[in-house]
């Protein structure tokens, strides 16, 4: 499965794609596409340039964690810098 | 593609005037059968320096920016300014931004085909720095000579 | 120090200006974000995993305490309380919002600091010996010629879209700090047989994929003719250097591909046909900018304190900091101080804003003013009265600043790796936390003695892992984080490249490797050799048996 991420244009933030077509900071929420129902969708968010510098695909498991070949770079990326737990969205949601 | 050109420190837009454009290459290979050519294009991998003295007949000299990254063409301008005194316009071509007109005119540039920028947006953009540490080939006074000739404090 | 004249603060304030309206541009949609990267790179403004970041410059290292002050403050008011020092004098802000950027470099202009032409294909921020104005070994103040240089190279017409980014690193003593042979440009000042005192021009090294060290392309350039030299060199690598490929486009590839010799005519014959131009400055400015790196008036004091003797004495955790961290100065009774940033199990180069604010209040008391940025990610105090350094050193040890480790194992170069840079293919900062901790014993770090390991968490080489006496290089396999042992490089004077040995290891078997290698070395170390004595002295192959026979 594939989901779209990019950064926030505005502070930087690590976001997703929603099912509502929304951005959002939680992974959880990302929308999930098949394989082949992507590029049309990652067409429509690289034309959102006032939201977003830039969208890309990134593979994820059927629960939405990142997967594939980026899966240490995504898994980081979504979490925070494994060398400071207490920053990120890591510390968000256990704090 | 609006035609900018530079008269004192403001760009005002130009008269796309018809051109007989021909490229260093093909005029070297046969001179005389280019002899009405107005504008001579030189792209930005060739050496200047080894044709430059030949120039002078040629009322535009065109430098192009593949892309606004590739800087080539700021060198070559100034060379034709400054070793070979080239007086006629130099126009850039390309991928060519506000955001580096000032560089431009620095180096020698003259004349800008502009994807999309108007008179005004590219006139400001050229004052946004009062003045520059090092000479070029807009002979603008470098800040050390303007440090020198400040009064003295008292 | 140098101050800004009013040429120097207006165009810094224009700077902002240009990019407060430039951000605009790209928050209204005007600018695409292709358009925008490279106006907010020349200013310093990357976009990293999580989050921008900014790299704001120091220029040739130096700051005061008003400065640091001001670096606390933006983290403080913009990040998240602290700020990464660089291998290049710079210090990184990891998480500034892009709507904050032009309102923290305002702040930051006040203070007389900026982030021009920290990232770009331009002539970055200008690097210099730590020690400079302070070490006893140099023949004048590097950081006249710095100043000279960030202010011809900023905003140069011509070479602001280079091939690739350009590095000028200056020294003026035989023990290079600076890293000279490793930088697009580096400048040895020296006084020659003739009693002149001038330029040795070394051009073309480099780390990165492709690691070479330079050549001299000239081997005596009188001082004067600095600049116009510079900018033969800049301009024959703006017209010939490669822009079709990324990797092959840096100077040294150019110097290299076509040989030193036809590289240093195109400059000579470059050189000959502006060297007359008014590109060098006059006289009156170089002394100008001279003036403003005046020694402090340094009192005239005894070369040992009594002070210090008793504390010395009295106090093995303190004798252990002045053996290990202080370095002699050119004035009797001073020493330099370094500070380390790379305490047991820490992050190499991480400074809270309140660390910040520490160290600001012991320039001001204690150090002339004065503070500078290593390129091994460490401070310096560079001017303290040898009377007051148990005061610096207690002050520095209640800030978690005094790890008596400079130059030590734990010592360690790391660039920030996957944990924040977008381009890594590992983590660099978690291999030089483990192995600090494995090596956290410090009896057992002084005596294995000078070190030097480097880890970069990609081919980059942002952490110099070539020139490691020790290098640590991260490769991604599959989705897995493997590192690579290179052996025997150095960034000093005797630079070399590190040799690369056996396969990538895990990063738990890295740390191990590290551990054998050191304990090969001492068991086979002669007299005083450093480690990287014993390797040149042995070569590669009993290390690469050391390092795999129980493995």
């Amino acid at each position: 499965m594939k989901a779209i991420t990019g950064n926030r244009l505005s502070d930087g933030a690590v976001v997703y794609l929603r099912d509502d077509d929304q951005w959002t900071t939680q992974r959880s929420e990302a929308a999930r596409f098949d394989d082949d129902d992507i590029a049309p969708v990652l067409s429509a968010a690289q034309l959102r340039v006032r939201e977003i510098a830039d969208a890309y695909i990134i593979d994820v498991s059927a629960d939405g964690a990142p997967a594939g070949r980026t899966i240490i770079r995504e898994t980081i990326r979504g979490a925070g810098p494994t060398v400071r737990g207490d920053l990120g969205l890591q510390a968000e949601c256990c704090a | 593609m609006p035609l900018l050109k530079l008269f004192g420190s403001d760009f005002a837009p130009a008269l796309e005037e018809p051109l007989q454009e021909v490229s260093l290459e093909d005029w070297c290979d046969n001179p005389q059968a280019h002899a009405d050519a107005t504008a001579l294009v030189i792209e930005n991998d060739i050496g200047v320096e080894h044709f430059a003295e030949d120039l002078s007949s040629f009322r535009i000299i065109i430098l192009n920016f593949p892309t606004f990254k590739d800087g080539r063409a700021y060198s070559q301008a100034r060379l034709l300014r400054e070793r070979f005194g080239y007086t006629g316009e130099i126009r850039a071509r390309g991928d060519v931004l506000r955001d580096q007109a000032l560089f431009m005119v620095r180096c020698g540039f003259d004349a800008f085909e502009f994807a999309d920028e108007d008179a005004a947006a590219a006139t400001a953009a050229l004052a946004e720095f009062s003045f520059a540490y090092q000479p070029a080939a807009d002979r603008a006074e470098p800040v050390w000579r303007r440090r020198l000739d400040r009064p003295a404090a008292a | 120090m140098y101050r800004y004249d009013e040429f120097d603060a207006t165009l810094v304030g224009e700077r902002v200006a240009q990019f407060r309206g430039q951000v605009e541009r790209r928050l209204s949609g005007e600018l695409s974000e292709d358009q925008f990267k490279p106006l907010r790179l020349m200013n310093g403004l990357y976009l990293q995993l999580h989050a921008y970041m900014l790299r704001v410059a120091i220029p040739y290292g130096t700051l005061s305490s008003l400065q640091m002050r001001k670096l606390a403050h933006v983290a403080r008011k913009y990040d998240k309380g602290y700020g990464h020092f660089t291998t290049r004098q710079n210090i990184q802000y990891n998480w500034p919002a892009l709507v904050d950027v032009p309102d923290i470099l305002d702040d930051l202009a006040e203070a007389e600091m900026h982030a021009i032409q920290t990232s770009g294909n331009c002539i970055r921020n200008v690097t210099s010996d730590q020690f400079a104005g302070a070490a006893a070994d140099e023949v004048e103040d590097p950081r006249i010629w710095c100043e000279v240089i960030r202010q011809w190279s900023t905003f140069h017409p011509e070479f602001t879209f280079l091939p690739r980014k350009f590095k000028i690193a200056v020294t003026a003593s035989q023990n290079d700090r600076a890293a000279i042979r490793l930088h697009d440009i580096g400048l040895r000042i020296y006084t020659n047989d003739a009693g002149e005192v001038g330029f040795e021009v070394i051009v073309g090294g480099g780390l990165g994929r492709t690691p070479y060290i330079g050549h001299t392309i000239r081997e005596f350039l009188p001082k004067k003719h600095l600049l116009s030299y510079l900018e033969a060199v800049l301009r024959v690598y703006n017209l010939e250097g490669r822009r079709d490929n990324l990797y092959k486009a840096r100077i040294k590839i150019l110097v290299n591909a076509g040989g030193v010799e036809k590289f240093t005519d195109m400059v000579e014959a470059e050189w000959a046909a502006i060297r007359k131009s008014e590109i060098d400055l006059p006289a009156e400015e170089i002394e100008r900018i001279r003036a403003y790196f005046a020694p402090p008036d340094f009192e005239a004091l005894p070369a040992e304190s009594a002070a210090l003797e008793q504390k010395r004495k009295g106090d093995v955790a303190f004798a252990r900091w002045l053996r290990v961290n202080t370095v002699a100065h050119k004035a009797s009774g001073y020493a330099i101080v370094n500070i380390s940033l790379k305490p047991v199990g820490g992050i190499p180069g991480d400074i809270s804003d309140v660390q910040m604010e520490a160290v600001a209040d012991l320039a001001a008391q204690y150090s002339q003013d004065e503070i500078r940025a290593t390129h091994e990610q460490n401070l310096v105090l560079p001017h303290v009265k040898k009377d007051d350094l148990y005061a610096v050193w207690q002050a520095l040890a209640a800030q978690d600043l005094a790890t008596p480790n400079i130059s030590l194992v734990s010592d360690i170069i790391a660039c920030p790796g996957l944990d924040y840079c977008t381009l890594a293919n590992t983590r660099s900062i978690p291999i030089a936390q483990r192995i600090s901790e494995r090596f956290a014993d410090l009896e057992q770090q002084e005596d294995i003695g000078e070190l030097k390991i480097k880890i970069s968490g990609c081919i980059n080489a942002c952490g110099h892992h070539h020139v490691g006496h020790i290098g640590i290089l991260g490769v991604d396999k599959k989705g897995e984080e493997f590192y690579q042992i290179t052996l025997g490089g150095s960034g000093a004077e005797d630079a070399s490249l590190g040799e690369i040995v056996g396969r990538g290891l895990s990063s738990g078997d890295a740390v191990s490797a590290v551990e054998k290698l050191v304990d090969y070395y001492r068991e086979n170390r002669q007299d005083n050799e450093r480690f990287i004595d014993t390797y040149r002295r042995l070569g590669a192959d009993p290390f690469k048996e050391a390092l795999y026979a129980a493995a």
